[in-house]
């Protein structure tokens, strides 16, 4: 196998005298879709913040395409190719559903300042390139209808999906999604679910998904990470995992019982 | 195509030259009003990149603009024999003293957009506001800038035309910037910065870049203040002058260019109106001293408006400012 596209190695979060996260390590490759689960406060949030630079890791390296992120601002691990959605929905609030988007953009941008003071030509061209791509990310998620709304107005599911698409915008290797499917319906997941598949294979995306329902995640990740209290206690392929004692015991015996 | 805001550009800075022209026949007392519109117009459109669209609370606008009005008035004074006395010589030389005053306060805007990095809210207000007070410190105890007696003796350079076409020109650059994909960065910050971070955006970047645009323009706007009054004194700048264009901002609503411009132009004229009304006989002396003293009217103004309308004259729903 060749290296990695991410490898958390002993990664360690402390806060105070509480470890969020403790000697964590495990591998993503290019193209896989992981399942990262536990329970509440588990730390699956802070193992997004640590890869994504928001946090700084105590202890341990990360690192990405072979290099290491740690230390670096988040906009630049996201230039590298990593881009994330927020648990807690963080959308431009003042923006458009369009706007959201194309700011993700921003980054990729050939022309600079000087082109968007005097709008030349060719402005205008790189201009509508940037429309025709978020354009096109809002079909493949549905969202053509709203596409000039705020964001604000859309109904719950919908920013959800829009937090993904400004995500995808950012061209991402690998994206980070904490808890897509929270607050949708069955046939919602279903079909989030589906769109993630189907967009994580069109752009050849590595994909680290946290979520709670456990259908969900067996049903569409190849392998599982299990955390809790930090540390991981169980990994491997969702047969694996539906059979693991400690699992059952820390995570999925409440269901079970 | 040409872009429409070029097109906006054009007919303004057209409107100018045509209406300059019959500026001989304007009232001297409207010109001066007029011209102050302009330049409160340059200075709040400018101050609404960094407050408004950026979301840094800037307290210290006057201060740059100080540094600008000096600055340009130092070149003149200085340098104003090199280019001559022709029409030429003269307008160049102008515009070069606007320019070195815009990047001086620029300059300036660089100095204080640092510490609003690790700042927010009214911790960075109250930074600013001491920087405010630092330019005009360092004025005030500058002797080749006049010190505490003020600086005179510039030309009367600034007119209609240079006026309307430059507060234009500031309109056409932050309209720009704020509608493109490149300036989403300003809007990204203010919205939610660890969103904007971990959509690639350089925060940092774009709030010094908020300060140092914004700075400049006050500069500029201080240079055609100093080459109209042609007398200037630190004290035309204190952070009362700083309050008057955060004023002028809120009211249009933080983050709306058009509702600025309005709220530019109607706290301009509210104070000569006000004068005026002072001195009616019709007035009950116990009502006069609020019309002489606008900043009792600001107050009263800004406390019925915040409580009616929070998000300004022309601020949308969506321009609230966050919760933290
Ligand atoms: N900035 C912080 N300071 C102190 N403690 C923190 C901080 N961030 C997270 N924690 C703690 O770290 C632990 C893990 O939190 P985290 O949000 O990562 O859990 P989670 O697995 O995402 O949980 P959930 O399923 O509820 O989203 C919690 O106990 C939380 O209180
Ligand atoms: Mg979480």
């Amino acid at each position: 196998m060749s290296a990695p596209l991410l490898h958390l190695e002993n990664a360690t979060m402390q806060f105070g005298g509480l470890k969020c996260v403790s000697d964590l390590s495990f591998a993503v490759g290019t193209g896989e879709l992981i399942g990262l689960i536990g329970p509440n406060g588990a730390g699956k949030t802070t193992v997004f913040n640590l890869i994504t630079g928001v946090y700084r890791p105590t202890l341990g390296n990360i690192t990405f395409a072979g290099k290491s992120v740690v230390g670096h601002r988040p906009y630049r691990i996201t230039s590298r190719g990593i881009a994330r959605t927020f648990q807690n929905i963080r959308l431009f609030g003042s923006l458009s559903v369009f706007e959201n988007v194309r700011t993700a953009c921003n980054m990729h941008l050939r022309h600079g300042i000087s082109h968007a003071l005097m709008r030349g030509p060719k402005f205008a061209a790189e201009n509508r390139e940037t429309e025709c791509f978020v354009d096109e990310l809002l079909t493949i998620f549905g969202l053509t209808a709203a596409r000039d709304e705020p964001c604000r107005n859309l109904p719950y599911g919908d920013q959800r999906r829009l937090e993904i698409v400004r995500a995808l915008a950012t061209r991402p290797k690998l994206l980070l999604l904490d808890e897509p499917a929270a607050g949708m319906n069955p046939t919602e997941k279903n079909e989030l679910m589906k769109l993630i598949r189907f967009t994580q294979e069109k752009f050849g995306l590595a994909v680290l998904l946290v979520e709670h329902d456990m259908k969900v995640v067996m049903g569409i990740c190849q392998r599982i990470i299990v955390l809790d209290y930090g540390r991981k206690i169980a990994e491997g392929t969702p047969a694996q995992i539906r059979s693991d004692p400690k699992v059952i015991a820390a995570y999925l015996g409440k269901e079970a019982a | 195509m040409i872009e429409r805001t070029k097109i906006l550009l054009l007919v303004a800075v057209l409107a100018s030259a045509a209406i300059s022209l019959f500026a001989g026949q304007i009232n001297p007392y409207y010109y001066d009003i007029l011209i102050s519109i302009g330049i409160n117009i340059i200075l709040a459109t400018s101050l609404n990149l960094v407050n408004g669209y950026t979301g840094q609370f800037s307290l210290g606008h006057a201060g740059f603009m100080a540094a600008g009005a000096y600055g340009s008035a130092w070149l003149s004074l200085a340098f104003g024999y090199v280019l001559g006395t022709s029409a030429a010589g003269t307008t160049t030389m102008f515009v070069l003293a606007l320019t070195t005053g815009g990047l001086i306060a620029a300059l300036a805007g660089l100095a204080v957009g640092i510490p609003s990095l690790r700042l927010r809210g009214d911790y960075l207000a109250i930074v600013t506001l001491g920087f405010n007070e630092i330019i005009k410190g360092v004025i005030q105890n500058a002797e080749p800038l006049g010190a505490q007696r003020g600086l005179g003796g510039m030309g009367q350079h600034t007119n209609f035309f240079w006026t309307f076409a430059l507060a234009a020109l500031t309109v056409y650059v932050v309209l720009n910037l704020v509608h493109s994909t490149y300036g989403s960065g300003f809007l990204a910050v203010r919205d939610d910065e660890i969103a904007a971070e971990a959509m690639g955006i350089n925060t940092t970047k774009y709030k010094v870049l908020a300060f140092v645009i914004g700075a400049f323009f006050a500069g500029v706007a201080g240079g055609l203040y100093a080459h109209f009054k042609q007398f200037i004194h630190p004290e035309g700048f204190n952070f009362l002058r700083s309050v008057d264009i955060v004023v002028m901002v809120i009211l249009g609503g933080m983050g709306s260019t058009a509702g600025v411009i309005l709220a530019a132009i109607l706290l301009t004229i509210l104070p000569e109106g006000l004068r005026a009304l002072a001195h009616q006989p019709w007035l009950p002396d116990s009502l006069r001293p609020i019309a002489e003293n606008r900043m009792i009217l600001y107050s009263l103004l800004l406390i019925i408006l915040m409580i009616t309308r929070p998000q300004g004259l022309f601020g949308g729903p969506g321009l609230k400012r966050r919760k933290a």
